[in-house]
């Protein structure tokens, strides 16, 4: 028993990450209807800003507290990440907005393989260890409790309520409704469409980077490819938990996490991505929408 | 008022009965039941929201109905259960075939390849399935200059031949209307389902449209059955009106019956609930009246 | 035309100021955007803690030339391209367009040019430099011009987004390298066998998931090809995992080895012993593939079933509304389209000798769709023409040594290599949305034949 809640702590810590990673691919799909698969190297550039950071502050102020590190590494990667994406959205995908379906789809598979070798290029092919932030663990009985899976899991729930505040209670988040539905009647209520856009890319960048930033100081480490794994499993928990739905792609993603640990835990663990992703197909074969998504309708 | 000679004791094409569809709590259809007799243009019309293009979806299985039953007999008497069909089915086997309210036209093919891709499945077989064709043996070739053949027939009624090479989508709509028709009349139909064939059409294309459906009717004996906003198309060229409000049936018979019952009147006037029953009473006392 | 002359001229106080405003802002984005990545580096001491080394010059040269390419750009490139556009404009209503010799008979001259491709390398750089240039070139791209062409009759064609294609062509390479292992079966037997074998598995996969619709069906092919990978990575009682699966039978001419041994090839021409001769065989083998691929898909879509294909990709709805199993047909598509990237798989094999689940990862999938996609969809040609500009023009990464000699004995031109191919793709979709060759042919006509402006025709939904 202690070893289920044990596991399924783990679980939710990796589906808090991918929860986060999540978001950013479903407000994407939501608002402009691509697959952003350049996602997942956002988030990777979100861990090496946080470590880059790190070892900036750790050089030039020896004794700084951690929590305060962490904060600054935290700022820095959502600011770095936004920027990246804005620049992205702003270079890569607007030009080719209302254009063929594939073309954004193509550009952003081109854009992902170009940032993880531009990363690859400038920082080196090598895994980029630090050394570990945080270490205290809490022993609950038999279960331990350690403060980098609490840290992770209520940052996650401090974001997703200030994030749900925005876009449900707030005039950006009407906005970003609004544009959802009918991007023309949008801009023709007065909508500046592609601000709001831009602000999306940049609101799921920043989350991306609070993800990359915890995944760094989850494991410690960081590596140019570490973008694509998590990219794909953030993106199939959006898929899961229904693709265009803000708490589908957080409950996919602890759903994926959960799957992850326990299958781990009590299979095989060579076999825990495939039972991702088989998972993942079946649950779409039996509901194509995701638990969490509207069904289409098919108009004829 | 059909110019055509009203068949009136000719036999049912279609038969439906006791049809309802419900989209979770609303219920669409509620216990409708109709005839299409065979060789007849039958014209389905009522107010906005009334249900007709749901008929339509069951009839063509776009739509599985919550109850009910529709029973298409072919000429050769061979009968189906419509309901019970996957929809490519209901064209290939039972020889429904249908138009769409917004026009569903291959719009990067060609016209002429719109009108091959409608004959498919004779041409698949011709082709022996793919396979021989592929090695050049069987009746393909001649097959398919066949099919250019009923293409440029199909072609030449819906006056669309020096169009014929190119892309559907350039077409006016007017002519993407007459496209459609040709196209699913070269699926080789027993009945011909249209929803709103003369929506959008000025009234030259609208004209084009009805010669071009009364020209169908008086070469291949296809029946019609056609969804109408248009009262003056419906009135013109039908044998037979069905009027629906509400997913139930509110009048049914001639044009000239439907368009003088009490009820249709109410219904597209947009009379309130409760002067139904007056303006019933009213016209009904006329009607005694007048008998 | 000299009308927008006199315009770019008038303005150009204020076309000026604006490019030097846009110019220092991209400056200082590019600032932003690359101060930590390229202005500090990450390096290991000998302790193996992370250390960082500044890069300022480095930096300084990424935020010059983002400022000032970006005020070249407003001054002097858009007012440019804006001209010419106006002049193409005037041009194009002027003249008709007349085909050239050259465009005629475009298809005739590239297939005897590649025909005659090793002969003429051989004579110039002779046997053994040859090597390079029939495998790495010549091969490498028609590996891909045939996945590309195969991947087209699912995507270009029938309009279903499939990411996990390379998993078929994993299906390929190992049926051929397990079944000439254990039962020693040849290349020309198991060539036929390994593309049955992916067009199983296209139905068995294809299934299930061809209810799902656009993007899903994406995601899950996705899933699909990562499944495969994976088990070949863990099952390694029979794959041998990461490992991979070595010394695999090569291919021969009937029946004629390419070793060393009396019988093979160079003994029994009396030639002198060496591996390009191999390579040039199976040169002419994929470009026949590749031919085969062509021959088919040209004559498939002269059939019902490419017409149905083309049909559901404009829209599903009508074609089942015209009697179209839309299931059957999107499955022969999927099947048809696994079945060649399993003959690309075998070949592969039978090339490399060597296969590991390394070869088989997602980029390779999305490599080939980009392909696809950048030709045009549906465009033999244009995929051809793509194949060559992305797999060549990288391949040609790798020979530029003298690279070196500019940026230092460091400088790696490979690691360059993807970083190019993934900024080119999103440059090529920039500039060409709907790819090298945007039109489609119509498969029958009764007139005359004209080609139709890929502004019709629809990408699909699948």
């Amino acid at each position: 028993m202690e070893y289920f809640i044990q596991q399924l702590l783990n679980g939710l810590t990796l589906g808090s990450i991918y929860g986060l990673v999540a978001i950013g691919y479903t407000m994407v799909y939501g608002i402009i209807g691509m697959i952003n698969f350049a996602h997942g190297d956002i988030f990777m550039l979100g861990g090496f800003a946080a470590m880059i950071v790190f070892l900036i502050l750790t050089s030039l102020f020896a004794g700084i507290p951690v929590a305060l590190a962490l904060l600054i590494m935290l700022i820095v990667a959502m600011l770095m990440t936004g920027l990246w994406n804005w620049t992205i959205e702003r270079v890569a995908y607007r030009p080719l907005r209302g254009s063929f379906r594939l073309a954004p789809l193509i550009t952003a598979i081109g854009m992902s393989i170009a940032l993880s070798n531009f990363i690859q290029v400038t920082q080196g092919p090598r895994n980029k260890p630090i050394p570990p932030l945080v270490s205290s663990v809490y022993e609950i009985g038999a279960i331990s409790l350690s403060l980098k899976q609490i840290i992770i899991i209520v940052l996650t729930v401090v974001l997703l309520s200030i994030f749900w505040y925005i876009v449900n209670r707030t005039p950006l988040g009407r906005a970003q409704r609004a544009t959802q539905q009918d991007r023309k009647m949008a801009a023709l209520l007065g909508i500046d469409v592609d601000r709001t856009i831009s602000i999306t890319f940049i609101m799921g960048a920043a989350l991306a980077a609070v993800a990359g930033t915890m995944y760094l100081m989850y494991y410690g480490v960081v590596s140019f490819n570490d973008g694509f794994v998590p990219g794909v499993k953030a993106f199939t928990a959006a898929v899961l938990g229904g693709i265009g739905s803000l708490p589908g792609a957080v409950l996919g993603g602890i759903l994926i996490g959960l799957i992850e640990s326990l299958w781990s835990a009590y299979f095989t663990i060579d076999y825990k991505d495939v039972a991702t992703f088989g998972i993942l197909a079946f649950a779409l074969i039996f509901k194509p929408t995701g638990i969490l998504g509207r069904p289409e309708v098919e108009k004829v | 008022m059909s110019p055509e000679t009203s068949s009136m004791n000719s036999d049912v094409i279609l038969k439906v009965e006791h049809l309802s569809m419900k989209f979770g709590g609303l219920m669409a259809i509620n216990d409708l039941s109709f005839d299409v007799r065979r060789g007849d243009i039958t014209a389905l019309i009522g107010p906005n929201g009334a249900g007709k293009t749901t008929v339509f979806n069951c009839i063509t299985g776009f739509y599985k109905p919550t109850m009910g039953m529709l029973t298409m007999t072919q000429k050769s008497g061979q009968q189906y259960l419509l309901e019970r069909l996957p929809d490519f089915e209901i064209t290939k086997t039972a020889k429904v075939a249908r138009t769409f309210q917004n026009i569903r036209l291959f719009s990067g093919l060609t016209v002429l390849e719109n009108l091959l891709v409608a004959q498919h499945n004779k041409l698949m077989k011709a082709s022996g399935y793919t396979v021989l064709g592929l090695v050049g043996i069987g009746p393909y070739k001649a097959e398919a200059q066949n099919a250019i053949e009923i293409a440029r027939h199909w072609l030449e009624m819906a006056d669309l031949v020096d169009r014929a090479d190119d892309p559907a989508g350039d077409l006016p709509y007017g002519a993407q209307r007459r496209l459609e028709i040709a196209r699913a009349m070269c699926t080789g139909p027993e009945l011909l389902c249209l929803d709103e064939p003369a929506a959008g059409l000025n009234p030259r294309e609208s004209a084009a449209l009805n010669a071009l459906l009364r020209n169908i009717r008086k070469e291949t004996g296809t029946s019609l059955l056609l969804i109408e906003h248009d009262m003056s198309v419906v009135m013109e060229i039908s044998d037979h009106v069905v009027v629906l409000e509400y997913g139930q049936k509110i009048s049914d018979g001639t044009p000239d019956e439907v368009k003088n019952d009490p009820k249709v009147i109410a219904a597209y006037l947009g009379v309130e609930d409760e002067e139904v029953e007056e303006v019933i009473s009213v016209v009904e006392g006329l009607q005694g009246g007048a008998n | 035309m000299a009308e927008t002359t006199i315009s770019t001229v008038k303005p150009e106080g204020n076309l000026v100021q604006r490019g030097l405003k846009e110019g220092l802002f991209a400056g200082a984005i590019s600032l932003g955007l690359f101060v930590l990545f390229v202005g500090l580096k990450t390096d290991q001491n000998m302790q193996n803690e992370l250390i960082l080394v500044p890069r300022w010059g480095l930096l300084a040269i990424f935020v010059i030339v983002a400022a000032v390419g970006r005020f070249l750009s407003i001054v002097f490139l858009q007012p440019w391209l804006a001209a010419r556009k106006a002049a193409k404009a005037e041009e194009v209503k002027a003249v008709t367009e007349e085909e050239g010799f050259f465009r005629k008979h475009f298809n005739k001259i590239a297939i005897a040019a590649l025909v005659l491709y090793p002969p003429i390398v051989l004579s110039l750089v002779g046997v053994q430099g040859s090597l390079k240039f029939v495998d790495n070139f010549g091969i490498q791209i028609l590996i891909y011009v045939m996945l590309a062409w195969g991947l087209n009759i699912v995507v270009g064609l029938a309009g279903l987004l499939d990411l996990g294609y390379v998993a078929f062509y994993a299906v390929g390479a190992y049926s051929y390298a397990l079944l000439s292992m254990h039962f020693g079966l040849s290349f020309w037997v198991l060539l036929p066998v390994a593309g049955i074998l992916a067009a199983l598995w296209g139905v068995i996969l294809g299934f299930p998931v061809l209810r799902l619709r656009g993007d899903y069906l994406a995601i899950v092919t996705l899933a699909f090809g990562e499944i495969i990978r994976l088990v070949l990575i863990n099952w390694t009682e029979v794959t041998k995992g990461t490992f991979g699966i070595s010394g695999i039978q090569k291919a021969t001419l009937f029946g004629i080895k390419f070793d060393a041994s009396p019988e093979g090839f160079a003994r029994m021409f009396g030639l002198p012993m060496s591996s390009a001769y191999y390579k040039i065989f199976l040169f002419y083998l994929i470009l026949a593939l590749c031919l085969l691929t062509a021959y088919v898909t040209i004559r498939l879509r002269r059939m019902p079933i490419g017409r149905a294909w083309e049909a559901l990709r404009e829209d599903e709805i009508a074609c089942r509304s015209l009697g179209i199993n839309t299931v059957t047909t999107k499955l022969t598509a999927f099947a048809t389209g696994a079945m060649f990237g399993g003959f690309a798989g075998s070949f592969f094999a039978a090339r490399q000798g060597f296969v590991s689940p390394e070869s088989f990862v997602f980029l390779e999938s999305a490599v080939i769709l980009a392909i696809v996609v950048l030709g045009g969809m549906g465009s033999l040609v244009g995929i051809a023409v793509a194949a060559v500009v992305m797999v060549g023009g990288t391949e040609l990464l790798r020979e530029m040594q003298f690279l070196k000699m500019i940026f230092g004995p460091d400088f790696t031109p490979e690691l360059y290599r993807m970083l190019i191919f993934g900024l080119a793709m999103v440059i090529v979709m920039i500039f060409k949305p709907r790819g090298f060759v945007g039109s489609r042919e119509p498969t029958a006509f009764l007139k005359e034949r004209r080609a139709i402006s890929g502004s019709f025709t629809k990408e699909g939904h699948g």
